[in-house]
């Protein structure tokens, strides 16, 4: 990893967005201090980190894994971090009994972990990691194991548990969805270099990379001698599928090559023999099918240049 | 309809596995039997009269007393330095990734396939060579190789199956080594320990072959039955100590199998 240079602001909710092995996940374990740096710099509340172990840390981490103990029930699964610090029996158990109201899951205190659901897991790794009141929360793919619908609630349960804590939420995800969708800022990796960092409409609208172009929404990439053709520069282009429309006259003459209707809008796939782009259309207009000739255009300032040809 | 499992098998092979049973468990019957015999010189079948006076004689021979005393101490001590090497070695294997590592595992295990007779010798060889005299502690270091295999056998089982974010996850709730070691990896790896421990024990308790080769003028309670058997004196003695030392080492193997078999349950509750 290198060429990592990130500032997370207090209370922010920060993902890191990135293919597998791009280098996010060890990013979020050099903030938590499972490994250590070989070189450079953190710092956490303007406290130098490194060699300071995970236990002297004010963060906290939710696993992929969830890591809940076995051996544990829920309720003392919750008030480990209290048992460590000597807080009291009573007190412990009132405490982790309010962070597990907190995620939704009272009452289920006397169940082993290896009896609950996975969803159920998420919750309770998440009320064990708040209840140390950390300042920062970590999370590494905290929603990798859940299914499609449980997934999308607990990332609203998520962004509002955020703003009712008020403290900082650092996020690993592969899934750019989740990462616009719940993020103040993102911060995207490849091959264990930050790319880009900025808020999810800056990504997603001006994406300086052809892979960030790519990664994020499936964007139309188009090449310098096209864009040159049409804005006069010489760059690497990006243009939103979204951004194309149907018109009757001007723009460019294109051929329909596949069409495949999703719901509220349909996706095609166009030809138009220099380049092919894809264009996301909504449903509600006539659709043309394969084989027809229509005409696209787009708004000039749809297309996004881009200063890296990567 | 019905699971293949209810389907009974033919009275042929039900007769044969009874015979296979008793075939293995009549001769222990036979020993605890002799040992309530009134004959003393040969084994005669029946025998001729029962008295139980023998318990009373055994109790009262101090040199069974010693042999008892000496295998209880080298059982229990080998047992202790297999619990510690053999967890770290375990834990060490289990938990990184280093040149060698699957040498060390394979290392570890020698000893227990190696035929006793070849340890015994070689240990042997290697105590006469550095002048190491012999006493009760060239008997535990000998009963120490094949101790740890068992308690490293069952602890590394374990440790493969518990999550290494366990750790990570203790340590990032506020745990530091020691606080995880106690309230983490020991609960989670306890009963394989256990388990391992009484079968290092077990195993310990009855050895004869690698003991013959580490001992000098000592007699662990194995080699005393050896010894007993060559030369008769009020045999059925012999066959009260092997009644008690059937007792003593079946209890710990029976625990250690319903021990290993909850922790499946426990262990797998991880993830």
């Amino acid at each position: 990893m290198d060429e990592v240079d990130l500032e997370v602001f207090e209370g922010e909710f920060f993902a890191m967005l990135g293919p597998s092995g791009s280098g996010k996940t060890t990013c979020l374990r050099l903030v938590a201090g499972f490994e250590q740096p070989t070189s450079g710099h953190i710092e956490i509340f303007g406290q130098t980190a490194e060699g300071v172990p995970p236990f002297r840390r004010n963060v906290n981490t939710v696993f992929q894994d969830y890591a809940l103990f076995p051996h544990l029930n829920v309720i003392d699964n919750v008030a480990y971090g209290l048992m460590i610090r000597g807080a009291g029996k009573a007190e412990r158990y009132r405490t982790a009994a309010e962070a597990l109201e907190l995620v939704a899951l009272p009452g289920l205190g006397k169940r082993r972990a290896g009896e609950l659901s996975g969803g159920q897991r998420q919750r309770v790794a998440l009320a064990r990691a708040l209840v140390n009141k950390p300042r920062v929360l970590l999370l590494d793919e905290p929603l990798g194991a859940l299914d499609l619908k449980l997934r999308e609630q607990m990332q609203e349960e998520l962004k509002n548990l955020h703003r009712q804590l008020g403290i900082t939420f650092i996020f690993v995800t592969h899934d750019q969805n989740e990462a616009l969708s719940m993020a103040d800022r993102v911060a995207l990796f490849n091959q264990g270099k930050v790319v880009q960092v900025g808020t999810p409409q800056e990504i997603y609208r001006c994406p300086n990379s052809r892979f960030v172009a790519d990664f994020v929404g499936s964007s139309n990439l188009l090449p310098p001698e096209f864009v040159a053709g049409i804005s006069g520069q010489n760059k690497w282009a990006s243009l939103r599928p979204e951004a194309i429309r149907l018109t009757s006259a001007g723009g460019h003459e294109a051929s329909v090559v596949a069409c495949s209707y999703l719901g509220g809008t349909t996706r095609l796939a166009l030809d138009l023999g220099s380049l092919r782009l894809h264009a996301l259309l909504p449903s509600v207009a006539t659709i043309p099918q394969p084989g027809q000739r229509v005409r696209i255009d787009w708004n000039p300032d749809d297309v996004h240049l881009m200063e890296d040809g990567i | 309809m019905r699971s293949d499992g209810n389907i009974g098998a033919p009275i042929g092979l039900k007769i044969a596995a009874g015979a296979g049973l008793l075939f293995l468990h009549l001769p222990i019957l036979l020993i605890f039997v002799y040992a309530f015999t009134t004959e003393e010189r040969s084994y005669q079948w029946p025998p001729p009269g029962l008295t139980t006076k023998w318990l009373a004689v055994t109790w009262n021979r101090p040199d069974i007393w010693e042999a008892l005393s000496l295998s209880l101490k080298v059982a229990t001590v080998s047992t202790a330095i297999a619990l510690v090497l053999g967890t770290l070695c375990a834990a060490a294997v289990s938990r990184t990734r280093f040149f060698g590592r699957e040498t060390i595992s394979l290392m570890v295990i020698l000893p227990i396939a190696l035929p006793g007779i070849v340890t015994g010798i070689a240990l042997r060889s290697a105590f006469n060579l550095s002048d190491i005299p012999f006493s009760t502690w060239t008997i535990i270091l000998g009963h120490a190789t094949f101790c740890v295999v068992v308690v490293y056998n069952n602890a590394v089982a374990r440790f493969r199956r518990t999550s290494a974010s366990l750790v990570e996850a203790s340590m990032d709730l506020g745990a530091d080594g020691f606080q995880t070691l106690r309230y983490v990896i020991m609960p989670n790896i306890a009963t394989a320990l256990l388990a391992g421990g009484m079968l290092a024990f077990a195993l310990s308790f009855d050895e004869v072959i690698v003991t013959t080769f580490t001992a000098g003028q000592q007699q662990t309670l194995p080699i005393w039955m050896l010894e007993e058997l060559v030369r008769p004196r009020q045999r059925p003695v012999t066959n009260v100590v092997a009644m008690v030392v059937v007792l003593v080492t079946f209890l710990p193997i029976l625990g250690a199998f319903y021990l290993t078999r909850d922790g499946d349950q426990i262990a797998g509750g991880g993830k």
